[in-house]
């Protein structure tokens, strides 16, 4: 009974007061059929030094040298102050802010988080975040479908040069909700939107335009968005957020910007951590409001006027409106969402701005660097941000497990989506990689390949 | 009570945490001039030191598990054990890739293998993913499975699930976003759905039901094996919404209750932290006839060690809720938590958080309190409801959930069920000792002495707090959901 403070006298006085004789009898409206004799066998209890063993081993097992896999998780420097005060207790252990004057911490928070996302992206509004960047996407079709009224298809299009992940998450969120998806081609040697293809379009609810895309690639959103628009379609851009610290924000793409913007916030302060918990962003326009599912924090004032924060619209939500709700969504990312908000106040817009060039400068040495190896070349050609497909000249997946042999992880397999692209992997190297790393990885690779050979 | 400016107002022009950047200088190389952004972002200019400083105070504002007793029915708000937290930040888990290969992540799928056997076990389905990222997507995992086995029967009539008028908010919901019609259930005078209505409202269109149990009244649903009958005979099948599962975790399984899937809230029951509203962690399990339509990845075995089940493994599942394998960390806290309690300790669990509510129930009611089932057990919450003292007082629940606060403890669940007027659902957990029991008793029974003898006092609370109670019609009309520089 490891956490449970109860002593024997507590016990027996604790039945007394209550009339019964034991703590069976508690159960008592329980069918005698359903009350469980006993559990099967189960792994044995263990005493937090010996569980603090364990999982030491594990992790240990698991550690490796340089990573070069980015494909939607990035391994970026986390300032120490920002875990250390995001696992505070009474940020840790709070609920949901619902008892308003109890959680000023956690509201006032989520508005600052509001309020640097609506900046990072040059959007009006953001709620307080979605579970995470590829189910956020989801939210973000139906919002779009709840939005744009004047079509009543169901149908958007998602670029080709999304990353497949995310569409196929996409896919089982909307997918019983008569949401049809439809592909918008890529180029395949320049690996963006084919835009030199690009017919009128009609009776489409939104466009999904990724940028950069999957194989980080940069795509020409301006274009893309005055299109879609000019269709009668919105705009649902999917954004690295760290990118935007350098890049053309998603409110500014085109004539009128994007109308909604979502993405993954794990590139902000969130260690990779085996792929969660992150947290999806969702931004949009002021008019789209309150067409948004998940959380939103109002700042306001109380009786006596003093300024204080609250959640608002709730009107949208499922506690509130059950079967006519926004969604079904309960929580967001709370924890993660706090610790994204230190980090992007100790990083600060220029911060931010470093961090994201410097990122984009290892991976420019490092595709220069693996590009002097014989039949080794990128697969597109064009800017890229921070990530870039290359080919390897023979299939990649054994490449990239005698790489892991050296201690080396050395990129996403592309094979595992698209057979074409089976001797291609995507590389990534983030402000951690240092030259040395590099110097490594083309070693253990220039081996590797010959090893093939 | 001082009032803390956004960090924003703190900032000056070119001031920064110079120690968390690359220092070297903004190169953009190749990337073309339209592609870039031309103003920075609107950003704090801070120190390090006053973002910590800032951030400690914010803290510092909040109500906690850590520092306040948090009855918060339905929510189950118990200790969160920092082994969890310390174990699951290792370096080796955290800087762990989620592509990372197979045999670089023997340690972390060997936790996730585990917990899915441990979860299974103590809710007697047949298999279990981790993969949902909350309770709600959990409730839709669930749906979509029940979905996706009528689909795959051609039972292509089933447009219906029926769900409790008690039921959490997010069943409706859930039940709308799988593209069904939710059709509601009465409940009888003893906290039991109303047997005769479902037995009429169950028929072809039936895809299944959503049930919580016990139920959100803090009751449990004593029926269940006949209401499980009348749901299987007319096809449909039976989730468990697992919100209440700490009422009866090791005690009842349900499996053995006939359920087909469930979720389990690994932040409630599993003791992993809420964190301010999220990251949760919606567990799914599911019988024999749902196994095939889990969500992927899990985390299977085979005579080369632990690997990932994904479509190729997997062909028939819902698919992919999270881009990876769901909120990975919340699965490692959970683990270290079952690790910790093993068979014995989970039974423990529902033994005395059931423990602690009914003692609690029996001690309030004894002051006067009306408690809402007399008759009935509490499971591990029960409801009381203040209607009589918001007749002769004009005191409600919500006031006395606001003057609690003053008194140092987080408020009830206020409002919920809706069938319940004036109520607080009321969840100690099994992690509270009696003194702090007793504590809550001698508070309530202290705010309804105040509200007899100064009623304006309770009305007007809370009056210690950071702030005093909030204009929310004013946040949602005028709305302010954005920092702007002046």
């Amino acid at each position: 009974m490891p956490f449970i403070p109860h002593t024997e006298d507590d016990i027996r006085d604790m039945l007394a007061a209550i009339g019964v004789g034991d703590v069976e009898s508690l159960f008592d409206e329980i069918p005698d059929g359903l009350r469980s004799g006993r559990l099967p066998p189960m792994l044995p209890a263990l005493q937090e030094m010996q569980v603090t063993r364990l999982m030491h081993e594990r992790a240990t097992r698991d550690l490796v040298g340089p990573c070069f896999i980015g494909a939607g998780a990035y391994r970026h420097h986390v300032p120490a102050a920002v875990w250390q005060l995001a696992t505070r207790g009474e940020f840790y252990s709070a609920y949901t802010p619902y008892q308003a004057e109890a959680s000023q911490g956690t509201l006032q928070l989520i508005y600052e988080y509001q309020s640097m996302m609506c900046g990072l992206m040059a959007m009006d509004v953001s709620n307080a975040s979605l579970y995470d960047g590829a189910s956020g996407l989801g939210e973000a079709m139906l919002m779009a479908v709840r939005a744009n009224q004047r079509v009543r298809s169901g149908r958007i299009l998602v670029a080709d040069s999304l990353h497949p992940v995310y569409r196929r998450v996409a896919e089982t969120v909307v997918g019983n909700q008569g949401v049809i998806l439809e592909s918008l081609p890529l180029d395949a040697g320049s690996g963006v939107v084919d835009t030199a293809a690009l017919g009128a379009i009609d009776d489409v609810v939104a466009v999904v335009i990724p940028q950069p895309n999957f194989f980080g690639r940069l795509e020409d959103v301006d274009r893309l968005v005055d299109w879609a628009h000019g269709g009668g379609a919105l705009v649902i851009g999917v954004v690295n957020p760290l990118a935007m610290a350098l890049l053309k924000p998603p409110g500014e793409w085109g004539e009128a910007g994007a109308d909604i913007a979502c993405g993954d916030g794990q590139p902000l302060g969130v260690p990779l951590s085996s792929g969660g918990p992150y947290y999806g962003f969702l931004c949009c326009r002021r008019s789209m409001v309150r067409r948004m599912p998940g959380r939103i924090v109002g700042r306001t004032v109380d009786l006596d006027g003093r300024t204080g924060y609250t959640l608002t619209l709730q009107a949208r939500e499922q506690h509130i409106r059950r079967s006519r709700a926004t969604s079904n969504i309960c929580t967001n990312q709370g924890l993660v969402v706090t610790a994204s908000t230190i980090h992007m106040a100790l990083l600060g817009a220029e911060g931010l701005r470093r961090v994201a060039a410097t990122c984009h400068a290892r991976t420019r040495e490092l595709t220069a660097a693996l590009s002097t190896l014989p039949g080794v070349a990128p697969l597109h050609a064009g800017p890229c941000f921070h990530e870039r497909a290359l080919d390897l000249g023979q299939p990649a997946a054994p490449v990239l497990e005698r790489l892991a042999a050296r201690g080396i992880l050395g990129g996403y397999a592309l094979g595992q989506h698209d057979p074409a692209l089976g001797d291609a992997i995507l590389v990534c190297a983030t402000e951690c990689i240092e030259a040395s790393d590099i110097a490594a990885y083309r070693d253990a690779l220039a081996e590797s390949l010959q090893e093939a050979a | 009570m001082r009032q803390d400016q956004l960090i924003f107002d703190e900032g000056r022009p070119g001031r920064r945490a110079r120690g968390q950047a690359p220092s070297e200088p903004v190169d953009t190389g190749d990337l073309p001039a339209e592609s870039l952004r031309t103003t920075p972002p609107i950003l704090p200019e801070v120190s390090e030191l006053q973002v910590v400083r800032h951030y400690t105070r914010l803290s510092q504002k909040n109500f906690s598990i850590d520092t306040q007793f948090y009855p918060l029915g339905s929510c189950t708000m118990k200790y969160n054990p920092r082994a969890g937290n310390a174990l699951a930040m290792l370096p080796g888990f955290l800087d762990r890739h989620p592509w990372a290969a197979t045999a670089q992540s023997q340690g972390y799928l060997a936790c996730v293998h585990e917990l899915q056997d441990m979860l299974r076990d103590v809710t007697g389905l047949a298999g279990v993913s981790l993969t949902p990222m909350a309770g709600a997507q959990g409730e839709f995992a669930g749906v979509a499975m029940i979905r996706a086995y009528h689909r795959a029967r051609g039972d292509h009539g089933r447009t219906e699930i029926l769900v409790p008028d008690a039921a959490h908010g997010t069943n409706p919901a859930t039940a709308v976003m799988c593209g069904y019609k939710v059709r509601e259930l009465p409940t009888d005078g003893e906290g039991d759905v109303d047997l005769q209505a479902l037995r009429e409202a169950v028929g072809p269109r039936t895809a299944g039901i959503m049930l919580t149990n016990p139920s959100t009244l803090g009751v449990f649903e004593r029926r269940i094996r006949q209401m499980a009958d009348i749901v299987h005979e007319a096809g449909g099948l039976l989730y468990y919404d697992g919100a209440n599962l700490n009422a009866i975790l090791g005690k009842s399984r349900p499996g053995d209750m006939g359920f087909d899937v469930i979720h389990i809230n690994l932040h409630k029951t599993f003791s992993t932290p809420h964190g301010g509203g999220g990251p949760g962690a919606g567990a799914i399990g599911a019988s024999e006839r749902l196994l095939p339509y889990l969500p992927i990845p899990m985390a299977g075995r085979d005579e080369n060690g632990y690997r990932w089940l994904t479509e190729v493994d997997c062909p028939h599942s819902i698919g992919r809720l999270s881009a990876f394998m769901g909120n990975a960390g919340v699965i490692l806290r959970a683990y270290v938590y079952a690790r910790m309690l093993g068979a014995e300790g989970m039974v423990r669990v529902a033994e005395f958080a059931t423990l602690n509510a009914n003692y609690l129930m029996t001690r309030l009611r004894a002051e006067g309190f009306q408690v809402w089932f007399p008759q009935r057990r509490a499971s591990h919450e029960f409801i009381i409801s203040l209607k009589r003292e918001a007749k002769e007082l004009n005191v409600t629940a919500m006031d006395v959930a606001k003057r609690l606060l003053d008194y140092g403890y987080h408020a009830p669940t206020a409002y919920f069920p809706l069938l319940v007027p004036e109520c607080l659902l009321i969840e100690p957990t099994e992690t509270e000792t009696r003194e702090e029991l007793d504590g809550f008793i001698a508070a309530l029974v202290a705010i309804r002495q105040e509200a007899r003898r100064d009623p304006e006092l309770v009305r007007s609370a809370p009056h210690d707090l950071p702030v005093r109670r909030l204009d929310e019609v004013r946040a949602a009309r005028e709305l302010d959901l954005c920092w702007t520089p002046d």
